[in-house]
């Protein structure tokens, strides 16, 4: 048996349809289990205070706001070369979640950031790479929803994700060089993955993973809505034709 | 003697916004034939011309022909309002590197006193002659025309019938989707009502993707 | 191929607009900047490399939606791609019909404005080096967008949403340049940034362009 069966929607559908309860369950345990730990179980770092607490979703998010693109990619790629529907459907699903993944690490970083910098926003250059890929989501949105035929809108799209991910990389790097051109280094960023002992990782490690199984959820969920989208104008073309 | 079609259509099925509209559609045109498509609006003629053009790919079958022999004629014709007649009609000669060609399809769509006008100051008919003296600088021998005759009076219809006659005599070809009797009565007649696509569920081509949704 | 191009620019020419509207857009934003953020030339001269290069991607935004639309309407972009031409050299030939009307001009007019912004002395000869080597990349990463919006009846806005995000490396290299030229230091970084981003614009997203016209003709 192999992979792409499932990139028949009936399959798809009935796969997911199982499958559903049980990521569902797995995200709500994690997560739970990994934010409580993070929130009310760890001691408080001296020169952080409470608010280091919201790295958990912090993070998490930020993480996922990067490889939910990625994703879009790989699901944008296999439809452009396979022509297998459900992968266009997935990216399309998966992108406002991007999206908010997005926001939500902005949001928390501008949280954080105004007690430990004093400023809700400062042009570092991973904030700034946040607010690009955000630009990109809202482009890759509105490209979609603004084409009426959903296979031109998935090839096009599947287009501008490849363009615009080659883009994203280069405006982190022309970011990365630009801000140094101005500040000497880019010291406001903190980078939670190396300064964290490991009394906060293993939290942050089951965060994470609770984000990944939430998307995976989120995802599932919006790509049979537009399965079932799509099913419903085939039917409506159907009756059309007859 | 026989000659090998300059293009033929076999058991195509084309689809129209991911539904499939017409199949089963299947045709031959050798040098000096000429075929004319008919079929009530929206049947799905446009759609097969531009299918044929290559603009978009079929749904099943497939379409044989030589590389670049095919002219393609849409409903729009393709004019620039601030260019004059001669420039349009230069412009296309260029692309297809038939520059020698200019001056004699001018006469033959009868343009030649409107040579210098700017195209937007021509007549709806006569920007339709212009359209289709673009054909004639192309030099290719298979002509897919959608609607050649829209705003032509009498005359510019005798007119391009005569254009028509003298392309499939030097060995063209061509398929037209007209309403109207353009008397070239040695033409062949394809009616497309009966090759409308069926439902995929009583046997047909299918929609396309959408169908595998359904 | 260099038909096509003669033709966009003698459309351009005879349109009017192609050369003079972009060109008094860019004026008009380096004339309203002073008054937005007072006459003092201290402060003027240091932001002069930004304004001119984000006075210019603006100027050269506003002439993007035309490069395919007009042509799709009238259906000659039909008829140009049954035409024995690749749709990537059409595309190819469409950005430089569009750089030669939109992006030389700014190119030479932007000294003119450099000094209305007190830019200093040093840097006018890399601003025009920078705009020169950057706005073709502006051009064709234009005709990119102008390609996937083709299809829509309101398609400008949506442009500048999608061909934004893509101009901000050729942004910050190309301010940079300026920038680092006016204080005297090293140009060379943002110098091979701007030129590789440019040449590798040029030379690989017609090939994207091209699919998604393609795509819009089906």
């Amino acid at each position: 048996m192999s992979i792409w069966e499932y990139a028949n929607p009936k399959k798809f559908m009935q796969t997911s349809a199982w499958a559903l309860p049980w990521f569902t369950g797995l995200a709500v345990v994690t997560l739970l289990t990994g934010l409580i730990w993070g929130f009310f179980f760890t001691p408080e770092a001296a020169n952080f205070g409470t608010t280091v607490k919201i790295i958990y979703i912090h993070v998490p998010s930020a993480m996922m706001a990067i490889n939910v693109w990625a994703m879009m990619l790989v699901t944008s790629l296999i439809w452009l070369i396979r022509r297998h529907h459900v992968s266009a459907l997935a990216a399309k699903a998966a992108a406002p979640i991007g999206l908010v993944m997005t926001l939500i690490a902005l949001f928390t970083g501008a949280i954080w950031g105004q007690p430990m910098w004093g400023t809700w926003w400062e042009w570092d250059p991973r904030l700034t790479s946040f607010l690009i890929l955000g630009l990109f989501y809202l482009g890759y949105l509105a490209l979609w929803a603004a084409i009426d035929n959903p296979d031109t809108a998935a090839d096009l799209t599947g287009v501008l994700c490849l363009v615009g991910s080659v883009f994203a990389l280069l405006s982190r790097y022309a970011v990365n060089f630009w801000n140094q051109g101005l500040h000497q280094a880019a010291s406001l960023s903190v980078d939670a993955e190396e300064n964290v002992s490991d009394v906060y990782w293993y939290p942050l490690l089951l965060c994470m993973a609770g984000f990944v199984l939430l998307f995976i959820v989120l995802v599932l969920i919006r790509t049979r809505t537009e399965v079932r989208s799509r099913r419903l104008q085939a039917l409506e073309a159907r009756e059309r034709l007859a | 003697m026989t000659m090998a079609p300059l293009i033929s259509v076999v058991d195509l099925a084309v689809a129209r916004g991911g539904v499939a509209i017409l199949e089963g559609v299947h045709f031959a045109l050798s040098a000096g034939r000429a075929l004319v498509l008919r079929g009530p609006n929206g049947c799905g003629k446009t759609t097969l011309l531009r299918t044929i053009a290559g603009l978009q790919p079929p749904l099943a079958g497939h379409i044989e022909a030589m590389p670049d022999s095919i002219a393609y004629a849409s409903h729009a014709d393709g004019l620039k309002a601030t260019l004059s007649v001669t420039e349009n009609l230069r412009f296309w000669a260029a692309i297809y590197g038939q520059p020698k060609r200019v001056d004699p399809a001018l006469a033959a769509m009868n343009l030649d006193a409107l040579a210098a006008r700017a195209a937007m100051s021509l007549s709806a008919g006569q920007k339709r002659r212009l359209g289709l003296a673009r054909l004639l600088v192309t030099g290719r021998p298979v002509w897919v025309l959608d609607e050649p005759t829209v705003s032509l009076d009498a005359a510019s219809v005798a007119l391009f019938a005569a254009a028509l006659r003298a392309h499939l005599a030097t060995g063209g070809a061509a398929l037209i989707a007209t309403h109207i009797d353009i008397g070239l009565d040695e033409a062949a007649v394809l009616d497309l009502t009966p090759l409308k696509a069926r439902a995929p569920a009583a046997g047909g081509a299918g929609g396309g993707f959408d169908e595998a949704f359904a | 191929m260099i038909a096509l191009l003669v033709r966009d620019l003698r459309l351009a020419v005879r349109a009017g607009g192609g050369f003079g509207l972009s060109l008094a857009f860019f004026l008009i934003v380096t004339v309203l900047v002073p008054f937005g953020v007072g006459p003092e030339g201290g402060t003027l001269a240091r932001i002069a490399p930004g304004i001119l290069w984000v006075g210019a991607l603006l100027a050269c935004l506003l002439s993007l939606d035309r490069i395919f639309a007009l042509d799709f309407e009238d259906g000659s972009l039909d008829l140009i791609a049954t035409a024995p031409i690749p749709m990537e050299a059409v595309v190819t030939m469409k950005a430089l019909a569009h750089w030669l009307t939109t992006g030389l001009p700014l190119v030479l007019a932007a000294p003119v404005f450099g000094v209305l912004l007190h830019l200093p002395g040093p840097a006018y000869f890399w601003l025009v080096v920078s705009l020169a080597l950057g706005t073709p990349a502006l051009s064709v990463l234009g005709a990119f967008g102008a390609a996937l919006t083709v299809g829509l009846k309101r398609g400008g806005l949506l442009l500048s949403l999608l061909v934004l995000p893509l101009y901000v490396p050729t942004l910050i290299f190309g301010a940079e340049l300026i920038g680092r030229g006016a204080e005297g230091s090293s140009t060379a970084t943002p110098l091979m940034m701007l030129a590789g981003i440019t040449a590798a614009t040029v030379a690989l997203v017609p090939f994207a362009a091209a699919a998604a016209i393609r795509i819009n003709l089906r």
